[in-house]
């Protein structure tokens, strides 16, 4: 991908939307394009958190082992973002997260973006109030989740 | 004293069960089973509008509301989809066809699809939720001229609890029309969304200010997807929920289903979200 379509790409992506042009402008020169194929497996349970991805196309699963048997615990679609983590120092990855397409991404060193949030507090903050959005997002969504709505128990008779 | 004599033959009608024939059973689920019933006589069914209810009783064991889920075309036999959680909703699954039980109604409000007219229709089902929207749905695909997009939405516990899958996936390949479901919990060979109903509406291609929305779940999920879709742009004068209460007389008479100001019977189950908004966070309400 050309820097100029790299460019346009992070500009309309979902999670940069409004982002000031220079600091698209600094992205664009850390990010690289990659692709997955069906059913590869972009990181796995325990793995160091490195990259961070913003999904152009395709779906990945997170997955998670549970006794006895592997659970999809929720699925990222194009315009979604994936390994949020890997802007934090010293963690691993919590979940597997695997290709259930094809999946075309941009990538970044977590590590570097988060330098640059150092360097630039202006930039970290537009950076960071996005990740805490996602992460509010996510967190709402588990508890949801977690409820349990659908179960027999709490069915609607009607 | 005449007041109460006529009132009583008032409800005398709407009290007395009809007797029907079941026609058939299927399986839709591993707990969730769709009944088809007509009168004994061949007699064409009493018309429905898409979200009213029946009860249904089952002689010697009790009676419950249950949403119609057939077409409201088919004038022969009436269909209902039934989750079996109780002693009652066993008895109607595990009914065979030929044998007879009571049916009331139908009853209560309908889904807004006059109102919806020259506007897209974005349906969230959650659940056994997706029963009183089918025939909805149905009526949309029926006129389909009279709408814009259609977009339906399914959230569901696991893939063995979607209902109508065929027919849902058919509806996805139609024109103008979006039907994506999503499970809370998925296997590894599952390969659709993963996720709460809600994780949907960012997929979702349609204009707020042109859509009408038509909530049916888990009161929780309605709540839940409500605020999102308002948080979204869509006016609330424009989003409609199923409400579900204890319901017993089906009519208004005996105040079981109470809702605030409202019994869920008889003025429900369809609500306009700005009606019930106030009581969707009441504890216990």
């Amino acid at each position: 991908m050309a820097p100029t379509e790299i460019r346009q790409v992070l500009a309309s992506h979902p999670f940069l939307e409004g982002l000031p042009e220079k600091y698209i402008e600094m992205l664009s020169k850390l990010a690289f394009e990659v692709s997955f194929d069906q059913d590869e497996v972009i990181f796995r349970e325990g793995d160091p958190s490195s990259l961070f991805y913003l999904i152009l196309s395709g779906k990945v699963a997170l997955e998670m082992a549970a006794p006895g048997r592997q659970i999809i615990i929720q699925t990222l679609d194009a315009g979604d973002e994936l390994g949020w983590s890997s802007l934090l120092e010293n963690t691993s990855k919590q979940f597997r997260a695997r290709c259930l397409e094809p999946v075309r991404a941009l990538a970044f060193d977590g590590a570097r973006v988060a330098a640059l949030c150092e360097e630039d507090h202006e930039f970290g903050y537009h950076i960071m109030r996005r990740a805490l959005e996602l992460v509010a997002e996510r967190l709402r969504a588990t508890r949801f989740q977690v409820l349990d709505v659908y179960s027999p128990k709490g069915a609607r008779g009607r | 004293m005449s007041t109460l004599a006529s009132t009583a033959a008032e409800c005398r009608p709407v009290m007395q069960p009809v007797p029907a024939v079941i026609r058939s059973v299927t399986k839709e689920t591993h707990d969730t089973f769709t009944l088809t019933v007509a009168p004994p006589q061949g007699d064409p069914v009493t018309a429905f509008e898409p979200g009213q209810f029946s009860m249904l009783y089952v002689f010697g064991v009790g009676e419950l509301p249950i949403s119609i889920s057939g077409d409201p075309a088919v004038r022969d036999t009436l269909t209902y989809t039934i989750r079996s959680v109780g002693q009652v909703t066993y008895q109607l699954v595990t009914r065979r066809p030929g044998e007879c039980i009571g049916v009331r109604g139908p009853f209560g409000t309908s889904w807004p699809l006059k109102e919806a007219r020259g506007k897209s229709v974005l349906i969230v089902a959650g659940g056994i939720g997706l029963a009183p929207l089918r025939p909805a749905i149905y009526s949309i695909l029926r006129h389909r001229g009279d709408y814009n997009r259609l977009v339906i939405l399914y959230g569901s516990r696991s893939p063995r609890d979607l209902l109508y899958r065929k027919e849902f996936e058919a509806w996805g390949l139609l024109p103008d029309t979006q039907a994506l479901a999503t499970v809370d919990y998925g296997g590894v060979s599952w390969r659709g969304h993963v996720g709460v109903v809600t994780t949907l509406f960012r997929l979702v291609r349609m204009q707020p200010q042109d859509t009408v929305a038509m909530i049916c779940g888990p009161e929780i999920m309605m709540r839940y997807a409500a605020r999102e879709l308002e948080a979204r742009g869509l006016p609330p004068s424009q989003i409609y929920l199923s409400m579900e209460r204890n319901m017993k007389c089906g009519a208004g008479f005996c105040g079981h289903c109470q809702l605030g100001p409202y019994f869920v019977c008889k003025h429900g189950p369809v609500f306009a979200y700005r009606e019930v908004k106030p009581y969707l966070d009441l504890y216990e309400l």
